[in-house]
């Protein structure tokens, strides 16, 4: 019997020749994610950090996204702090306020490669399976010792195969895929197992998988991954990652798994979560017609130049609903760039979008579009759980960019397929 | 000693809103706001010793750790569940918060039932009835025995 994915990883990075799921491994991770958080995770082992210094400086990937720019003087401090240690311990890879949501940044840089065990002390650090690697999220203190020792025990994960047919109808998109899953397995569906996805995957971009991916741990899974495949390589080369610097892993063909999901992609319909789970999955078509007083479209999940372009090509020449806002955060600078070269952000703005800088943004409740109590938002973001973004007496929708955009036109929700020019 | 009961798929926005996430991350910033968009009567009546029963994928979204370091702070002897959503059961193990996996238990407890727990020995004993539950490999006890998991790695540091 072969091997999947996750136990082919471990096992290469662990130095064994094979493992077998419940196999506790001893790894050094090739990167460790950490953004504004940093600041209180290197608050915990300063004297320690001053004692020992941190275990090699190509280990931490820091990147300052969560409240950029700093909403108010603790934040604003905090970032200095980061800056500080950055400096100090000669860490080389730091991305300051700007660049962009860290995730989005990690894959665009080229600092998630193929084969390779990345964790990070945020959730959706299971994104970098889009381009083939084993990542997961931690907690701060463990990416305080991690900073500290440079490696960890991780538990071998049992995995589940999700196998992808056909293609996606028109206005249908990677966002209404992995909704429908996570309504299908539940939050808890894929709870300490890991994921790999299957299939047609050559019918889905890079930006899709990292939808996909970045979803993962909303069923709760421990890493969620693509097989890399002729997009995953040309991908990299544009972003400067020669073929010859990375070994991908794929799964052996006769590979055991805990479970077999086939999903076809050709009946993926516009999906959307209800608040305040994730997986309190419906149709748009069965909420048709509900009011929304702001729609955002943006993060990690669905912020890159093909979600704000699918989102302009609704809103060409029209005008956001009247009384209807519509916020807009880019995944990153880069992201922002491309949409900004071909008039798609013109476009957006001149159908009344707000425009943030790259960044978080209106996510996870901290600044910018925070919701007042009766409000209810549209939202491509990954997380509509109570308070999220700032207000536990409002409510979060969960959908894809059209669905957002075309929700913003009518002020109700919409099926995109109606307005998909 | 109190028992504070929750359902399924208690996220970690409900356990320690995201709002507070980079303004608040020490223990006694934390504790005011425990559990606040969840039970706004928990942080003001928590005291040592008392116990959290609660259901499925309990602690599932974002990887913050205010709430684990939270809910020890204010000496919560263990956290029952039918089971632990992955980050937060990481989480629990670095701060040496005590959980334990007991679906059987969750589903019998009535309130009111008397608890006794043999953490060590992977038993509860809960209105009379005895439940069982699987204890932790020992490399991870070593961590929790240690205290944590900064204690630890400062012991791994040292050499000891």
């Amino acid at each position: 019997m072969g091997d999947t994915f996750v136990q082919k990883v471990l096992a290469r990075k662990a130095g064994l020749e094979k493992v077998v799921p419940g196999q506790i491994v001893t790894v050094g991770p090739d990167h460790l994610l950490t953004h504004d958080n940093t600041a209180a995770i290197i608050a915990k082992i300063s004297e320690d950090l001053d004692k020992y210094g941190i275990a090699d400086p190509d280990l931490p990937i820091i990147v300052l996204d969560h409240v950029v720019p700093a909403a108010n003087e603790k934040t604003a401090t905090n970032h200095v702090k980061v800056r500080e240690f950055v400096k100090k311990h000669g860490v080389r890879h730091f991305f300051d306020a700007g660049y962009g949501v860290c995730h989005q940044v990690v894959v665009e840089e080229g600092l998630a490669l193929p084969g390779q065990v990345l964790v990070g002390s945020d959730s959706h650090t299971c994104s970098y399976g889009a381009v083939g690697a084993f990542a997961t999220g931690i907690d701060r203190t463990e990416a305080a010792a991690l900073l500290l020792r440079g490696e960890m025990w991780l538990k071998v994960p049992h995995s589940m195969k999700m196998t992808f047919k056909g293609r996606f109808g028109r206005g249908i998109y990677a966002k209404d895929l992995i909704l429908s899953i996570i309504g299908e397995v539940s939050a808890s569906g894929a709870a300490y197992r890991s994921v790999e996805f299957h299939g047609d995957i050559s019918n889905l971009s890079i930006g899709d998988r990292f939808t996909i991916s970045n979803m993962g741990v909303e069923m709760d899974s421990k890493g969620a991954t693509f097989p890399v495949d002729e997009r995953t390589v040309k991908y990299l080369e544009e972003a400067g990652v020669k073929r010859e610097s990375y070994e991908p892993v794929w799964a052996d063909e006769d590979a055991l798994y805990h479970s077999e999901h086939d999903f076809d992609m050709s009946m993926t319909v516009p999906g959307i979560a209800k608040p305040h789970k994730v997986d309190n999955y419906a149709t748009v078509e069965d909420l048709r017609g509900l009011k929304f007083d702001q729609c955002f479209l943006g993060t990690c999940t669905n912020g890159r130049y093909e979600d704000l372009k699918v989102a302009a090509d609704i809103l060409q020449g029209e005008k956001v609903y009247p009384g209807t806002r519509f916020v807009i955060a880019p995944a990153s600078n880069r992201e922002l760039c491309k949409a900004l070269s071909d008039g798609t952000v013109q476009t957006l703005v001149e159908a009344g979008g707000m425009l943030l800088p790259p960044g978080c943004g209106p996510c996870l409740g901290a600044h910018q579009g925070v919701m007042a109590p009766g409000e209810r938002t549209i939202s491509t973001a990954n997380r509509n759980f109570k308070g999220r973004m700032g207000c536990k007496e409002a409510e979060i929708y969960l959908a894809s960019p059209a669905t957002v955009a075309a929700t913003a036109l009518y002020g109700e929700l919409t099926d995109p397929r109606e307005v998909v020019k | 000693m109190k028992v504070w009961k929750y359902g399924d798929s208690i996220n970690t926005d409900m356990l320690f809103p995201g709002k507070y996430t980079y303004t608040c991350s020490t223990a006694d910033e934390v504790k005011p706001h425990l559990l606040e968009d969840l039970d706004p009567t928990f942080a003001g009546n928590v005291r040592e010793g008392d116990l959290l029963i609660v259901g499925e994928n309990f602690g599932c979204g974002s990887s913050r750790e205010q709430p684990v370091i939270g809910l020890k702070a204010v000496g919560i002897k263990a956290i029952i569940g039918k089971s632990f959503a992955r980050i937060f059961y990481r989480a629990s193990i670095n701060q040496g918060l005590i959980l334990i996996e007991a679906p059987d238990a969750v589903d019998a407890y009535q309130d009111g039932d008397e608890i006794d727990m043999d953490i060590e020995g992977g038993r509860i004993l809960l209105g009379g009835k005895e439940f069982t539950f699987p204890g932790l490999p020992p490399q991870i006890m070593e961590i929790r025995d240690a205290g944590g998991l900064l204690e630890y790695t400062r012991k791994k540091l040292e050499g000891v």
